[in-house]
C-alpha cells in the first residue's frame, strides 16, 4: 500500500536521483567550516573566556571535551546531509507558473526508503551511546587514590563553605587545591552537601557541574594539570542572589598549597592594636553567624572569617576584598548583594571603622 | 476549485463507534490512576525513612471488615446495574442503596481509624514522613469515595423519584465504572499500606 | 447555498446589543467558539509573556545592569516560563484542536460540549489567578508577590521556610487548576475522536491532525497528572505541615524533581505533537502531494509518546544519580530522537517531487524544518550525559529549548494561523504582511537563539539576574537582546495582520488553498452545525476524491 504511486497528469513515473557530486563537496566544505569554528571556540582561555567549557585543564573536563568533539562531529554531518537535502528540495521542486492546475505524481510512501532512514539513525544512536557510556563510567566511577585531597563543600544561600577534614581547615568561597602531576596524581575529591536549598558547583575548566542537594551526599573530583585561578559560579537556582554565588578555585603548586594549608591551620591573628574592633565583633550579633577561631565567635550560618584577608573577594565573589568594600558590606550588604542573608549591622561610624580595622588583621 | 460540497453519502455498512460516556470515564480513570500512582510511589519511597515518630507496624490495624464492605459494594452496584437493564427498578434501588450504605460504612471505618491514630497514637499528617504519606494516600482515596457517594446519592434521589429506567442504563453503567475504579484503587492502597508498608 | 445564508449570527450582523453578543460568547459550548476563545486567550498571554522576556533581555543586555532588581528579575523568568507553557502553548494548541478536530472528522461538535466550556474556563481562571499574584501576593513584610521560584519550582526552595508569603501558592494553585482544565480538554478530545467520526472514517483514514491530537491527549492524561499530584503534595507540605519535600524531616528534594520531570518531559512532546500535526496537514497541501508515509507518521508518534515517558531524568543528569541511571537516561533520550528525526524525513519526502508553493503558511513550515532539525541535534548533545554535565543549567539549554519552542512550535503555530484563519473568519490574511512577519521573525529569531548557544558554551549559567564582565558573555548578550526586539516587532506585525485582515482581508471562500480534508468542504466560517448532512468518506483525502473522480485516493489505500 505504501508504495503505490499515482499519475494524474500523464507524466511518466520519475525516480529522483540525488546529486551525489554536489552533496559531497558541500559536505566537505561544511566539515572544514565546522572544524575551524570548533577550533576557534576551543582556544584556551583567555582571551576568549575564563569559563570556556572547551578549554579543559583537568581530566574530567578533558574527557567531556573529547566526547563533545565526537558528538559535535556526528551531529554536524547529520545537519549537513539533511540541510542539503532540504535546500535542494525547496529549490528543485518549486512550483513554476507553468504548473497551474497540474498536480505532481502522488507518492504515498516507500518501504525501502523509510527502512533505510530508520536503520541509519539507530546505528548512529548506538555509536553515540557507547562512546558516552564509556565516559560516564570513567568520570563517575573513578577510584579515589590515597594521595587525594579531600574537601567537603557545603552550599549555603548564597556562599560556599569549604572544609578540609583531614587538614583541619575551614574556609569560604575560594578553594585552594594542589596541581596534579600526571606521574604522581594528587586529585581533589569533593563531597557536596547543602545546608538549605539546591546549588550546583560549576567551574567549567575543571569539571562538569554537580549539584549540592540537601539531605544528599554527592561526589565529584578534579585533577588540574596546571596552576592558575579558575572561575565558576553556582548553576542551580537557589534564590534571590543565585547570580552572585561565585566560585574561585586557586590551583597552587605543591609548595604554595602546603604553605597555604599551614597558614590556614593557624588560629586567628591576635593583633593588640585592634582589640577595640575585636570587642565590637564579640559583643554584637556577628558571633551568632560567623566563626573566628580563638574567639567567642562560633556561628556556622555565615562564612568562617578566621583568615578573611587571605581571600581575594568577599560576599562570594560579589566584591573585591578591600577596606572600602568590607566597610560597605558590614554597613549595608544590600548595596553589594541585595537580598543576601547578611543583615545590615547598624553600627555607628566609629565602631564600624574599628571593626573593619580588626577584620583587616585576619590574614 | 472552491465550490466543493460535502461528500455524497454512500450506503455504508453499520457504523458503530464506542459509547462516548464510557470512553470519557475510562480516560478519567486513566488520569486518576496516574495521580494515585504518584502518591503510591511517594508512599513506597518513604517507607522506613521517617526520622521520628510512630511506625506503621506500631500503629496500623488492618481494616479487614471495612475493606470487605467496600469491595462487596462493587458487587452490589454491578447487580444494581443488571437489574436496571431488565427494568427491575425496585431491585435496582435496593442494591443501589446497599452500595451507598456499604460505601458509607467504609468511610465511617476510615474516620474511626483516623480518630484512633490521631488521639491515641499522636500520628498526624505533620508528625513524620509516614504520617504525611499515609494520610495523603488514604485521604485521597477517601475523597474519591466521598465524591462517588455524592454521585450515587444523586442517582438514588432521581431513582426514588421514578426518573431512572432502562434508558439511563448506559449512564448508570458509566458511574459504576467509576465506583469499580475506586474499589480497585483501594485494593492497591490496602496492599501498599497494610501489607507491604508494614 | 450561499455562505452568508448559512452563517451563524456573528459580530458582523448589525443591530444586536453588545451585551447579548458577550453573553453568547461567555456561555457558549460550541467547539468553534471555544476554540477561538482559547486562541485569543493565548495570544493575549503571548504578548504578556513576551513583555516579561523583554524585561529579562534588557536587564541582561550588559553586565551589572540595574534595569530591575534581582527580586523582580527572578519573578520575571518564573512568570515568563509559567505563562508561556501553561497559558500560551497549551491553550493555543487545544484551541486549534477544539476548532479543527470535529470539522476534520465530520462531526457536529465535541463529545462533551459543556465539559469543553468548563475546561476552557478552568484554564482561564488559572491564568487570572497566576497574574493576580502581582496584586494580591503582598503579605506581611512584602513577602509575597508574583512567584519567583522558577517555572519548575524546585523544592526545598518552595518550602515555607524559603518561600514565605503566598507567591508560591499562586503558582501552585493556578497551574493545578489549569492542569485540571487541560485534562478535561484531553478527555473530550479522545472521546470525540474515538466516538464521533463520520461513517467510513475508520482510524486509518483520519487526518493526521486527528491522530496526533489523539496521541497527545493520551499523553496529557498520564503526564499532567504527576504534576497535579506533586502540587497537591506541595500544598500539603505548605499548609498542613506535611513533609513530602521537607529535607529537614528526611524528605527528598530530588523526589520533586522526579515528579516534575515525569510531567515536564512528556509535556514538551505534548506541545510539539500538535505542531507536527500542523506540519502534516499544511506541507502536503503546499507541496501538492499526500503526506509521505502516513502509517509510519502515526507509528512514529505513538513511539514518541511511549519513549518520551522514559527520558525524564535527562533534566537531572547533574544531581548525582548513579552511572547506570545516567547511562539509561542517555540511551532513552537518544532513542526518542529516532522517531522524531524520521518525521523530518517524511516531510522532506512529501516535498520531494512536489510542486512547492511558497505561500506564508509554507514559509513557516520550511522554517520549522530547518530549526527543528537544529533543535533536535542540540538535543542529542544534551542527551549525552557527560556533555550535559557542562551544558546543563547554562544558556546552551535555554537556547536549545527556545529553538524548539519558538523555532519549532511557534513557527508551526504561525503556519497554522495563516492556513486556517481564512476558514475561521472567512477572510485571507495579507500575504505581504505575512511575508514581512516571516522574514523579520526569522532574522530576529536567529540573531537571538543562534547566538545564545555561545554564552552557554562559555560558562554562563541560567537564571542569573546579572553576570560578571570579562567572561566573554557581554557582546553576545547584547546581540541576543537586539534580536528579541526584532522578534517583538515581527509579532506586532502579525497581530496587526490578524486585526486588519478581519475587516479588510480578501474573502476566502470555502477552500482557498485547494486542500483535501473535510473542513474545506464547508463555508468559511462554518455554520454552527458544521455540516448540513454528515459526510461519508472513502479515503484519507475525501476532497481529493471529489476533485479527481478519475483517480481517487480510495483506489490506492
Amino acid at each position: 500500500m505504501a508504495e503505490t504511486k499515482k499519475i494524474s497528469n500523464g507524466d511518466p513515473m520519475q525516480m529522483q536521483c540525488t546529486e551525489h557530486a554536489n552533496k559531497m563537496s558541500l559536505l566537505q566544505m561544511v566539515m572544514v567550516v565546522f572544524s575551524s569554528a570548533a577550533t576557534a571556540v576551543a582556544a584556551p582561555a583567555p582571551p576568549m573566556s575564563p569559563t570556556n567549557i572547551f578549554a579543559p585543564v583537568s581530566t574530567p573536563a578533558k574527557s567531556i571535551f573529547d566526547l563533545s568533539l565526537f558528538v559535535l562531529a556526528i551531529t554536524a554531518v547529520i545537519f549537513a546531509v539533511v540541510f542539503t537535502l532540504l535546500i535542494y528540495s525547496i529549490v528543485k521542486f518549486r512550483a513554476t507558473s507553468g504548473d497551474a492546475g497540474r498536480e505532481p505524481p502522488q507518492v504515498y510512501g516507500s518501504n525501502q526508503i523509510e527502512l533505510a532512514w530508520t536503520v541509519v539513525p539507530v546505528l548512529v544512536v548506538v555509536v553515540l551511546f557507547l562512546a558516552t557510556a564509556r565516559v560516564i563510567h570513567a568520570v563517575q566511577d573513578a577510584p579515589k587514590p590515597a594521595t587525594a585531597v579531600e574537601v567537603t563543600a557545603i552550599g549555603h544561600q548564597f556562599w560556599w563553605e569549604f572544609r578540609y577534614p583531614k587538614l583541619g581547615i575551614v574556609t569560604a568561597n575560594e578553594l585552594h587545591i594542589p596541581v596534579s602531576d600526571p606521574a604522581r596524581p594528587t586529585p581533589t575529591f569533593l563531597k557536596l552537601l547543602s545546608a538549605d536549598t539546591d546549588h550546583s558547583f560549576w567551574v567549567p575548566q575543571l569539571a562538569g557541574k554537580t549539584d549540592l542537594i540537601p539531605n544528599r551526599v554527592n561526589e565529584m573530583w578534579m585533577d588540574p594539570n596546571r596552576t592558575g585561578v579558575f572561575l565558576g559560579q553556582c548553576a542551580q537556582y537557589c534564590g534571590t542572589q543565585h547570580a552572585k554565588m561565585l566560585l574561585r578555585v586557586s590551583v597552587d603548586s605543591r609548595d604554595d598549597f602546603d604553605a597555604w594549608v599551614r597558614a590556614q591551620q593557624q588560629p586567628a591573628a591576635q593583633d593588640e592594636t585592634v582589640t577595640a574592633g575585636r570587642r565590637i565583633f564579640e559583643t554584637t550579633a556577628c558571633i551568632n553567624c560567623h566563626m573566628i577561631s580563638g574567639t567567642a565567635a562560633d556561628g556556622r550560618f555565615g562564612p568562617d572569617l578566621t583568615h578573611l584577608m587571605s581571600r581575594q573577594t568577599i560576599a562570594s565573589g560579589a566584591a573585591e576584598n578591600t577596606t572600602e568594600n568590607l566597610r560597605l558590606w558590614v554597613q549595608n550588604p544590600d548595596a553589594i548583594k541585595p537580598g543576601s542573608l547578611m543583615p545590615a549591622m547598624k553600627l555607628n561610624d566609629a565602631d564600624l571603622d574599628a571593626l573593619v580595622r580588626y577584620l583587616g588583621t585576619l590574614r | 476549485m472552491s465550490a466543493i460540497t460535502t461528500p455524497l453519502p454512500a450506503t455504508p455498512e453499520a457504523w458503530t463507534l464506542p459509547y462516548r460516556g464510557k470512553v470519557g470515564m475510562t480516560c478519567l480513570i486513566i488520569a486518576e490512576s496516574a495521580i494515585f500512582t504518584i502518591f503510591v510511589v511517594a508512599y513506597l519511597f518513604y517507607v522506613g525513612k521517617s526520622l521520628t515518630g510512630p511506625t506503621p507496624r506500631e500503629v496500623l490495624e488492618v481494616p479487614i471488615f471495612f475493606t470487605i464492605c467496600l469491595l462487596s459494594s462493587s458487587l452490589t452496584i454491578h447487580f444494581a446495574g443488571k437489574f436496571l437493564e431488565r427494568d427491575k427498578r425496585g431491585a435496582f434501588l435496593a442494591f443501589w442503596l446497599l452500595t451507598i450504605v456499604l460505601g458509607g460504612l467504609f468511610l465511617f471505618g476510615t474516620g474511626r481509624e483516623w480518630h484512633r491514630l490521631i488521639y491515641e497514637h499522636g500520628l498526624t499528617i505533620s508528625t513524620n514522613l509516614f504520617g504525611t504519606t499515609y494520610y495523603s494516600l488514604v485521604g485521597l482515596h477517601a475523597f474519591h469515595v466521598t465524591a462517588g457517594l455524592v454521585m450515587l446519592c444523586i442517582v438514588l434521589i432521581f431513582g426514588l423519584a421514578g426518573r431512572v429506567g432502562p434508558d439511563q442504563s448506559r449512564r448508570v453503567e458509566v458511574l459504576s465504572l467509576y465506583w469499580h475504579f475506586v474499589d480497585g484503587v483501594w485494593v492497591v492502597v490496602f496492599t501498599v499500606v497494610y501489607v507491604l508498608g508494614r | 447555498m450561499s455562505a452568508d445564508a448559512m452563517a451563524v449570527p456573528n459580530v458582523r450582523v448589525e443591530g444586536r446589543p453588545w451585551v447579548e453578543i458577550l453573553h453568547e460568547w461567555v456561555t457558549t459550548v460550541d467547539h468553534k467558539r471555544l476554540g477561538i476563545l482559547y486562541i485569543l486567550y493565548a495570544l493575549i498571554f503571548l504578548v504578556i509573556g513576551g513583555l516579561e522576556a523583554t524585561i529579562i533581555r534588557i536587564q541582561l543586555m550588559r553586565p551589572h545592569n540595574d534595569f530591575v532588581s534581582p527580586q523582580v528579575f527572578n519573578r520575571m523568568f518564573t512568570m515568563h516560563g509559567t505563562t508561556m507553557i501553561f497559558f500560551v502553548a497549551v491553550p493555543v494548541l487545544f484551541g486549534f484542536a477544539n476548532y479543527l478536530v470535529p470539522l476534520m472528522i465530520g462531526a457536529r461538535d465535541m463529545a462533551f460540549p459543556r465539559l469543553n466550556a468548563f475546561a476552557f474556563w478552568l484554564t482561564a481562571l488559572g491564568g487570572l489567578l497566576l497574574y493576580f499574584s502581582f496584586l494580591g501576593g503582598n503579605g506581611l513584610y512584602g513577602a509575597g508577590n508574583a512567584p519567583d521560584v522558577g517555572w519548575w519550582a524546585y523544592s526545598p526552595l518552595t518550602a515555607r521556610a524559603f518561600a514565605p508569603g503566598h507567591s508560591s501558592d499562586y503558582w501552585t494553585i493556578a497551574v493545578l487548576v489549569a492542569g485540571f482544565g487541560t485534562i478535561g480538554a484531553a478527555i473530550n478530545l479522545i472521546a470525540t475522536i474515538l466516538c464521533m467520526r463520520c461513517p467510513g472514517m475508520h482510524l486509518g483514514r483520519m487526518p493526521l491532525l486527528a491522530w496526533l491530537n489523539l496521541v497527545m491527549s493520551g499523553m496529557v492524561l498520564i503526564a499532567i497528572t504527576p504534576l497535579s499530584a506533586a502540587q497537591i503534595m506541595l500544598l500539603i507540605d505548605r499548609y498542613l505541615g506535611g513533609h513530602f519535600f521537607d529535607t529537614q524531616a528526611g524528605g527528598s528534594a530530588s523526589l520533586w524533581m522526579h515528579f516534575f520531570w515525569i510531567f515536564g518531559h512528556p509535556e514538551v512532546y505534548i506541545l510539539i505533537i500538535p505542531c507536527f500535526a500542523f506540519m502534516s496537514e499544511i506541507v502536503p497541501v503546499f507541496s501538492r502531494k499526500p503526506i509521505f508515509g502516513y502509517p509510519v507518521m502515526v507509528g512514529a508518534t505513538v513511539c514518541i509518546a511511549f519513549v518520551s515517558m522514559s527520558v525524564w531524568a535527562h533534566h537531572m543528569f547533574t544531581i548525582g544519580m548513579s552511572s547506570y541511571a545516567n547511562s539509561f537516561f542517555t540511551i532513552t533520550s537518544m532513542v526518542v530522537g529516532i522517531p522524531t528525526g524520521i518525521k523530518i524525513f517524511n516531510w522532506l519526502g512529501t516535498m520531494w517531487g512536489g510542486k512547492i508553493q511558497f505561500k506564508t503558511p509554507m514559509l513557516f513550515c520550511i522554517g520549522f524544518l530547518f530549526q527543528f532539525l537544529i533543535a533536535g541535534l542540540t538535543g542529542i548533545m544534551l542527551a549525552s550525559a557527560p556533555f550535559d554535565w557542562q551544558l546543563s543549567l547554562s544558556y546552551f539549554v535555554v537556547a536549545h529549548f527556545h529553538y524548539v519552542i519558538v523555532g519549532g512550535i511557534l513557527f508551526a503555530l504561525f503556519a497554522a494561523f495563516y492556513y486556517w484563519y481564512p476558514k475561521i473568519t472567512g477572510r485571507m490574511l495579507s500575504e505581504s504582511l505575512g511575508k514581512l512577519h516571516f522574514w523579520l521573525f526569522v532574522i530576529g529569531f536567529h540573531m537571538t537563539f543562534d547566538v545564545m548557544h555561545i554564552p552557554g558554551l562559555l560558562g554562563m549559567p541560567r537564571r542569573i539576574y546579572t553576570y560578571e564582565p570579562g567572561r566573554g558573555w557581554d557582546t553576545m548578550n547584547l546581540i541576543i537582546t537586539i534580536g528579541a526586539f526584532i522578534q517583538g516587532v515581527a509579532v506586532l506585525v502579525f497581530v496587526w495582520n490578524l486585526v486588519v485582515s478581519y475587516w479588510k482581508g480578501d474573502k476566502a471562500g470555502n477552500d482557498p488553498w485547494d486542500a483535501w480534508t473535510l473542513e474545506w468542504s464547508v463555508s468559511s466560517p462554518p455554520p454552527a452545525y458544521n455540516f448540513a448532512s454528515i459526510p461519508t468518506v472513502a479515503s484519507r483525502r475525501p476532497l481529493w476524491d471529489l476533485k479527481h473522480p478519475e483517480d481517487p485516493d480510495s483506489h490506492y489505500e
